[in-house]
């Protein structure tokens, strides 16, 4: 295990590396720079400035200086808010970001796999047909549609919930709806269709035959086995709610991590657009391996070496 | 065929009649199968008529795209000729919603069109040349994987501007991971064939079994990802346009037209409605589409 784990991160941190060089030299590459303003600066204040964040010194030299910061956890100067460093403004919105984030994943399970587990035991009834209809438009449609339209209906038309900004629990309702819906298509289908395996299968007829009440068969002994394939889905769930998480903190205007990338991005702030784009890197790659290595411990036939 | 049974006596009219029957290719099995997918016909049906729309549509209607009219602000649907009503500046939402479906689709075509050269170009030499070659290779892919592609492609277009070419550019550069994935594994099942030795002991070189040999016998999950290429490519550019990122105005295309309607959902929500309707029509009738050629192409995969 522990052999496994660390061959993981050698894979993981030339990756890393490589987001960081990538995310740099193309920053660099840009034309223009990020203190262009309508105005045009003196020669001498623009000199300043670019000294100031040290973009007057050679490339590779800037390169080495932002990996070093970076190995410290220090991603430099915000260049747009001159108060602020990097590491502020992500410490800023994460949290908001995380409990969306974490609140939808927990409906998404909690739906899907209901949804999944009634729809294999129910195949070809209602039940299923409505799993099915819902699967198909969890995946087309997008969540920049669900939003808007959930906005119209319950917040504009019913006045339910609010319109937007962060306020107490009802403000997340519509915004984690809107992130759930299409992980909950996902989820409930990878569990209806590992339902349906296992529940053919060998130990589960014997169960029955043991003669044990049909919903310890189910809750006990078939789930178990049918929720494994979500385990290695638990990766791109993530990645698929952090960039949900850009749309809806947009239109939600709730000040998360994914509102502020937008916003850096479209105002050129290339310093925290670098630091988010790290951040969300190191989150998904972790993430990916932490879905690996509970897969493996999770099911014994898969052997690490 | 059933005369012939009929009267099996007549020795020479079974043969003619033999002569008659045409062989079914696999193809023409895989078409049959597509026919009687209902889902699959639905969303032909609805493909070809979005189609027709986005090329022949905006010569049909009086009003351009980018036509301001003064005293048409925020026409509701039907006044004034506006069949789909007017937006803030008064400019006919139908006008901009097939010139922005024809957008979309565009970038569909197109940066699929670049995902799948690179893809299968990549795929098709890492499968076939294999080795320390295809292990670097698909190394590569793997790492690309891993990363929040949506960001990348979000740095590209903060660095070198907003322009449509920089867009289809992005995309394609991204979406074809996983094509390159699946032409690989088919082509390492193909290399073992007898008719690649054959084409090796005839002195065929290796670009050229793998252009003239390869490629061609790839086309049936080419074609079945490239379905599902072109729906989550449209997908990227609208989320791109929706935050402000893709497609500028007063050129349009659906994720800018429903990020417009978004705004102004209160004051006029037909511009959120229709965009949306034509957006999610769009998008599942590409994988209605896709999911039939699957189960049609390759039956044993359902």
């Amino acid at each position: 295990m522990f052999r496994f784990v660390l061959r993981r991160l050698v894979v993981a941190l030339p990756t890393l590396l490589m987001v960081v060089t990538v995310a740099f030299f193309m920053m660099r590459a840009a034309p223009g720079n990020p203190f262009e303003t309508n105005r045009k600066l003196p020669a001498q204040i623009e000199k300043n400035i670019m000294a100031k964040y040290g973009m007057d010194r050679p490339l590779i030299q800037q390169y080495a200086t932002y990996l070093g910061g970076v190995a410290h956890g220090d991603f430099g100067p915000s260049l747009k808010y001159t108060d602020k460093s990097v590491l502020q403004v992500i410490a800023g919105g994460f949290p908001t970001s995380l409990e969306i984030g974490l609140s939808a994943l927990t409906v998404a399970l909690v739906l899907g796999l209901s949804l999944g587990v009634v729809a294999a035991l129910r195949q070809n009834h209602a039940a299923d047909y409505v799993a099915t209809a819902m699967a198909v438009l969890g995946v087309c449609i997008p969540t920049f549609v669900t939003a808007p339209l959930l906005l119209l209906v319950f917040a504009s038309m019913l006045g339910w919930f609010p319109a937007g900004g962060l306020n107490g629990p009802r403000s997340l309702v519509l915004p984690v709806i809107t992130l759930a819906l299409p992980q909950i298509a996902i989820i409930s289908r990878l569990t209806r269709a590992g339902m349906i395996e296992v529940l053919r299968s060998n130990y589960v007829r014997t169960a029955r035959a043991k003669g044990l009440p049909e919903h310890e068969i189910v809750l006990k002994h078939a789930l178990r086995a049918a929720i494994l394939p979500l385990v290695s889905y638990l990766g791109p769930a993530c990645a698929g709610l952090i960039t949900g998480s850009l749309i809806v903190e947009q239109i939600f205007s709730l000040p998360g991590l994914g509102k502020g990338f937008v916003t850096s991005a479209l105002e050129r702030d290339y310093t925290v657009v670098m630091g988010v784009v790290i951040v969300y890197a190191s989150l998904i790659l972790a993430l990916n391996l932490l879905a690996d290595v509970l897969y493996a411990l999770l099911d014994p036939r898969v052997r690490l070496a | 065929m059933i005369g012939v049974l009929r009267n099996p006596a007549n020795g020479r009219q079974t043969l003619e009649s033999a002569a008659a029957i045409k062989g079914r290719s696999l193809w023409d099995d895989a078409g049959r199968r597509l026919m009687r997918n209902r889902a699959a016909v639905a969303g032909m049906a609805v493909l070809a008529l979005l189609l027709t729309a986005a090329i022949l549509g905006p010569m049909l209607i009086p009003f351009r795209y980018d036509q301001i009219g003064k005293n048409d602000v925020w026409d509701l649907p039907l006044v004034g000729g506006h069949l789909l009503g007017t937006d803030s500046l008064g400019r006919d939402l139908l006008a901009r919603l097939l010139i922005g479906l024809r957008v979309s689709l565009a970038i569909g075509v197109v940066a699929t069109a670049v995902s799948l050269v690179i893809g299968v170009a990549w795929g098709a030499t890492a499968g076939y040349v294999g080795g320390q070659l295809d292990e670097l290779m698909m190394r590569i892919v793997d790492v690309l994987y891993s990363l929040p592609f949506i960001f990348f492609v979000i740095l590209l277009m903060v660095t070198f501007g907003r322009s449509l070419i920089i867009l289809f550019l992005a995309i394609g550069a991204v979406e074809w991971l996983t094509m390159s994935r699946i032409v690989r594994g088919q082509t390492v099942a193909l290399k073992q064939k007898e008719f690649i030795e054959a084409a090796r002991a005839a002195g065929l070189t290796t670009p050229a079994i793998i252009a003239r040999h390869i490629i061609p016998n790839l086309l049936g999950p080419v074609v079945i990802y490239v379905t599902l290429t072109i729906p989550s490519v449209i997908l990227a550019e609208s989320f791109l346009s929706f935050l402000g990122m893709g497609v500028q105005e007063p050129l349009t295309s659906l994720g800018t037209l429903i990020a417009n309607g978004a705004e102004e959902r209160d004051l006029a929500p037909w511009l959120l409605i229709f965009p949306s309707v034509v957006m999610v029509a769009a998008l599942m009738s590409f994988n209605f589409i896709g999911d039939g050629l699957r189960d049609a192409i390759d039956p044993k995969d359902r």
